[in-house]
């Protein structure tokens, strides 16, 4: 494995008053691994998403994203990262070309390269006869494809991926890993979380969250061995199962 | 009947809960009046008048005294030119001259007709208007103790009463304008609100689905809010009496009545707002383009109508709040009956009918 | 006489300026007390077909009828006598647990105590927040909480539409126990869910996809009619492999699931000894090749390649 590590994360901790939401959590991620970030709802996976994406200051620990700190160099973190969730991805009432050089535009890349980048999405994701169109008559997996395209066009160091493939049809949902697989092999970091379990075993190294804490962090195959498991969904049921907290 | 309380109820508590809204929709009324009443008002102050006297005469010294001690004047300059006035009034230093004729004694007593100018800064034609009535009033009242004085039969004849409002104070006409403003706002504008709110939520879709009549849904989440638009009418009414001593000369019960005539009137046309739309923004946007603004501007409280272009004349008609407003002060200022108002109520009565009808038309018992 | 006959049923939406087409002359039966599951990815027309069946959309053709009523005339008894759960949590979010419960049962003629033995084994989860506003729990309690709202007027029908999205794999689990047990009181259940594995938990499902059905059957029958032999395949280096088994042209299909991928062969003659023969030559290591049965995903994807052929 590479061992440049893009994330490092020592007792990252989150309060919200009395309620801990991420209790000191340490994690390494090394560049373009892609890294399963696993938990049941109200595991404190956003709260633990957001504070490394530089949206939300800790309350105690240490972070590096990319080499900067996510105390003070939030702005810096914001540059170096991609972002893509379910729910907010990209703008409907645009054109697809229109999208990508918004995005192209505001991590400030040039004319030049946006007018590249386009063509080559354009081509890359078969949207020749689409891209003039609003995105919203799209079907949704193409959006969500695009959408993680348009995450990476400036070449992130991470990318951010907060349940891409939600609600998306089985082939659509595969291609979708084929594009996370392709942004690895270039170097980007992949930093996912998914109701899908088979999707966690295409990960190359699977965390799972429970009452804010990190209480399982290794490759699919060793954790299926650890918890005598056949499936990462039998493991993540074994896991999450001993949760106190509600959401 | 149950299902139709239980929805009620429920409607009670999301109001009682929201209480940022609670508190501005009955907090609007009472700055509503107390903005009107004491910063906007119509009245016209000490307002700076130049005295041209020609006569210097026992009379005209009479005059000026009666005229500087009163509130509305303020006589700053004493003038002995005609070409002065102009200047003045560029500088805008005054907003009006009085001119008093040589021999005013003279022919006021002895040849019993004489003439006094007002010439007067119409920049602002309303507030002209406001100081000709205010002088042209004060100088009847001088003349007429001269005429009593006399006791001389004869006198001209200048007829400036100002009825109904002797005291020429603002707060008589905005206080029934406010009635109807705050009335629109509550009713039309929070009733469509709400219901666009549960078709946002994706409520509605659960409540179709039951078998409670969708209309009744409807009548429902108004009746919270016309409670709340009587309390606003009730504390209206308190402030303007107690507050801004402005009494209620008419019938207090024939004014609530129609009150909740004409909040019937807005929950319909917030039912028809409801019906036509789908998110909350567009039923606000609605309300505040739709109601406020024609409320404002052809109810005929804040510019008059008769004023106005014979097409926004016309158009004025077709504004419900027009005809309250009308109601509202012929009842509470004029104090008159209700075979004053009866037409305009009868038109009011159409109106909601006429809306009532379309809003049920309208109504989906479907989703799209 | 069966819980709901749907008959050649379409939809047509207006989106912009072209017509988008939801439904696509849909046909089934639900049995009474069947557990129904209506699976396929969103904008299958999963969300249209629910509304038209609870009455809150009117189709462009076709019939349906649900305990014998037909959805466009008799919609006012149909709304008494179906509980329905629409995708989006659709409960007041500023009242509590209990005031939601007992709005719901006063609107459906009846009381929570009355059919307070339908609902119980759900609500007694979330009978300790019952002082809590709605808006303020969990996912996992909001769906138990729709749930119970659904049910309290005890419906002979109850459409649930995606009851599981977005939710965690614990609650999920937890919310098919709650069906299963639902169905032994006799009540016919209609299910729509985006989850391929979810399907196994139902009696007979529905593969929708694109406003038509894939297929109507029991899980197990749909499976079984995956006509060619399915090979899981595993090695070192999994994305090379994806690769080298995609420009493979003796491969028909291959996608990944889980650690392995599920490889179809163009001809039936070529097994598992081709495919080592291949990955070796391919300087592939450590390679697993096993001969399985299909699950309803391999079935859903092998239908979705036939039907858009």
């Amino acid at each position: 494995m590479n061992k440049e590590k893009v994330i490092v994360a020592e007792g990252l901790t989150k309060r919200f008053g009395d309620f801990v939401a991420v209790d000191h959590i340490s994690f390494e991620v090394s560049k373009s691994e892609i890294f399963g970030f696993l938990g049941a709802n109200g595991a404190g996976k956003t709260t633990a998403m957001r504070m490394l994406c530089g949206l939300s200051i800790p309350t105690s620990g240490k972070a590096l994203v990319a080499g900067y700190d996510v105390f003070k160099d939030t702005d810096n973190i914001k540059n170096s990262i991609g972002y893509m969730s379910q729910k907010f991805s990209l703008y409907e009432d645009l054109t697809i070309r229109e999208n990508i050089r918004f995005y192209g535009g505001i991590y400030g890349l040039t004319k030049k390269q946006i007018q590249d980048k386009t063509s080559y999405l354009v081509d890359h994701l078969h949207l020749q006869n689409h891209q003039n169109s609003l995105v919203k008559s799209l079907p949704l997996g193409w959006k969500q494809k695009l959408a993680f395209s348009v995450a990476i066009v400036h070449d992130p160091a991470i990318v951010f991926l907060d349940e891409p493939t939600g609600g998306v049809d089985p082939v659509t949902r595969r291609e979708f890993w084929e594009l996370i697989y392709d942004a690895s092999e270039r170097g980007i970091t992949i930093f996912v979380t998914t109701h899908y379990m088979d999707e966690a075993e295409y990960c190359n190294r699977v965390s799972i969250m429970v009452d804010g804490r990190i209480e399982a962090l290794d490759t699919p195959k060793a954790l299926k061995i650890n918890y005598d498991s056949a499936s990462m969904d039998e493991v993540f049921l074994k896991l999450a199962r001993k949760a106190v907290r509600g959401e | 009947m149950k299902q139709f309380f239980a929805f009620v109820k429920k409607e009670f508590y999301h109001i009682w809960r929201d209480k940022r809204t609670l508190f501005i929709l009955l907090g609007m009324p009472i700055t509503q009046i107390i903005i009107f009443g004491f910063a906007l008002t119509n009245e016209v102050k000490n307002s700076k008048m130049a005295i041209l006297d020609f006569s210097k005469d026992v009379s005209s010294h009479e005059l000026i005294q009666k005229i500087s001690s009163s509130k509305y004047f303020d006589v700053s300059n004493v003038l002995t030119r005609y070409d002065e006035v102009e200047p003045l009034f560029k500088k805008g230093k005054i907003k009006v001259v009085l001119v008093i004729p040589q021999q005013f004694s003279n022919e006021l007593l002895h040849a019993n007709q004489t003439k006094l100018q007002l010439i007067c800064d119409a920049s602002d034609p309303n507030v002209a208007n406001t100081i000709v009535n205010y002088a042209t009033a004060i100088i009847k009242d001088f003349q007429n103790t001269i005429v009593q004085d006399q006791k001389l039969p004869y006198r001209i004849e200048t007829e400036v009463r100002m009825m109904y409002n002797p005291e020429l104070k603002g707060a008589y006409s905005f206080v029934p304008g406010v009635m109807a403003l705050i009335l629109m706002l509550t009713c039309a504008m929070m009733t469509s609100i709400a219901i666009v709110k549960e078709k946002e939520m994706g409520t509605m879709e659960v409540i179709l689905v039951s078998p409670l009549k969708p209309f009744r849904v409807v009548l429902a989440k108004a009746v919270p809010y016309m409670l709340l638009s009587m309390v606003n009418v009730i504390t209206i009414l308190l402030l303007s009496v107690y507050v801004l001593d402005v009494p209620i000369s008419g019938n207090l019960s024939l004014l609530i009545s129609e009150s909740l005539l004409f909040t019937i009137t807005s929950l319909a046309l917030g039912l028809l707002i409801s019906s036509i739309t789908d998110s909350q923004q567009v039923a606000m946007l609605i309300s505040l383009m739709g109601l406020f603004l024609p409320t404002t501007v052809f109810s005929g409280y804040m510019f008059p109508i008769e004023n106005m272009p014979l097409p926004l004349q016309i158009m004025s008609n077709i504004v419900p709040a027009k005809w309250y407003y009308y109601i509202v002060k012929t009842i509470m200022i004029k104090g008159l009956g209700f075979t004053y108002v009866w037409k305009e109520t009868l038109i009011l009565i159409g109106m909601t009918v006429v809306l009532f009808a379309f809003s049920i038309k309208n109504f989906k018992t479907r989703l799209a | 006489m069966a819980a709901v006959i749907v008959e050649n049923i379409s939809k047509k939406y207006q989106v912009e300026k072209t017509k988008v087409t939801a439904l696509n002359g849909i046909s089934f039966e639900v049995a009474k007390g069947e557990l129904f599951g209506i699976v396929g990815p969103d904008g299958a027309g999963k969300t249209s077909l629910f509304r038209i069946l609870t009455t809150l959309l009117l189709a462009d053709a076709g019939a349906a009828r649900v305990e014998g009523y037909d959805v466009v005339k008799d919609y006012k008894e149909i709304r008494k006598t179906v509980g329905y759960m629409p995708g989006k949590f659709s409960l007041y979010q500023d009242l509590s647990v209990e005031e939601n419960l007992d709005f719901f049962a006063t609107i459906f003629n009846t009381s929570i105590s009355e059919n307070y033995d339908l609902i119980k084994d759900i609500y007694q989860q979330i009978e300790p927040f019952k002082k809590r506003r709605a808006g303020k729990l969990s996912g996992g309690m909001k769906q138990k909480l729709a749930l119970c709202c659904a049910l309290i007027h005890k419906p002979s029908v109850l459409f649930l539409d995606e009851p599981t999205t977005g939710v965690d794999a614990v609650s999920r689990k937890e919310f098919w126990e709650m069906l299963q047990r639902l169905k032994l009181q006799g009540i016919s259940i209609l299910v729509s869910t985006p989850y391929m594995d979810e399907a196994s938990l139902c009696d007979r499902v529905a593969l929708m996809e694109n406003g038509k059905i894939l297929a109507i059957d029991k899980p197990s029958i749909i499976n079984s009619k995956f006509s060619k032999p399915l090979w899981a395949v595993q090695s070192n280096n999994m994305f090379a492999l994806l690769k080298s088994l995609k420009n493979w042209e003796a491969v028909s299909s291959c996608y990944s699931f889980g650690e392995f991928y599920h490889v179809v062969m163009k001809s039936e003659e070529k097994g598992s000894r081709e495919i080592e023969e291949f990955l070796m030559k391919n300087q592939f290591q450590e390679i697993v090749i096993k001969q399985i049965d299909a699950n309803i995903e391999d079935s859903f994807m092998a239908l979705m390649h036939t039907s858009n052929e």
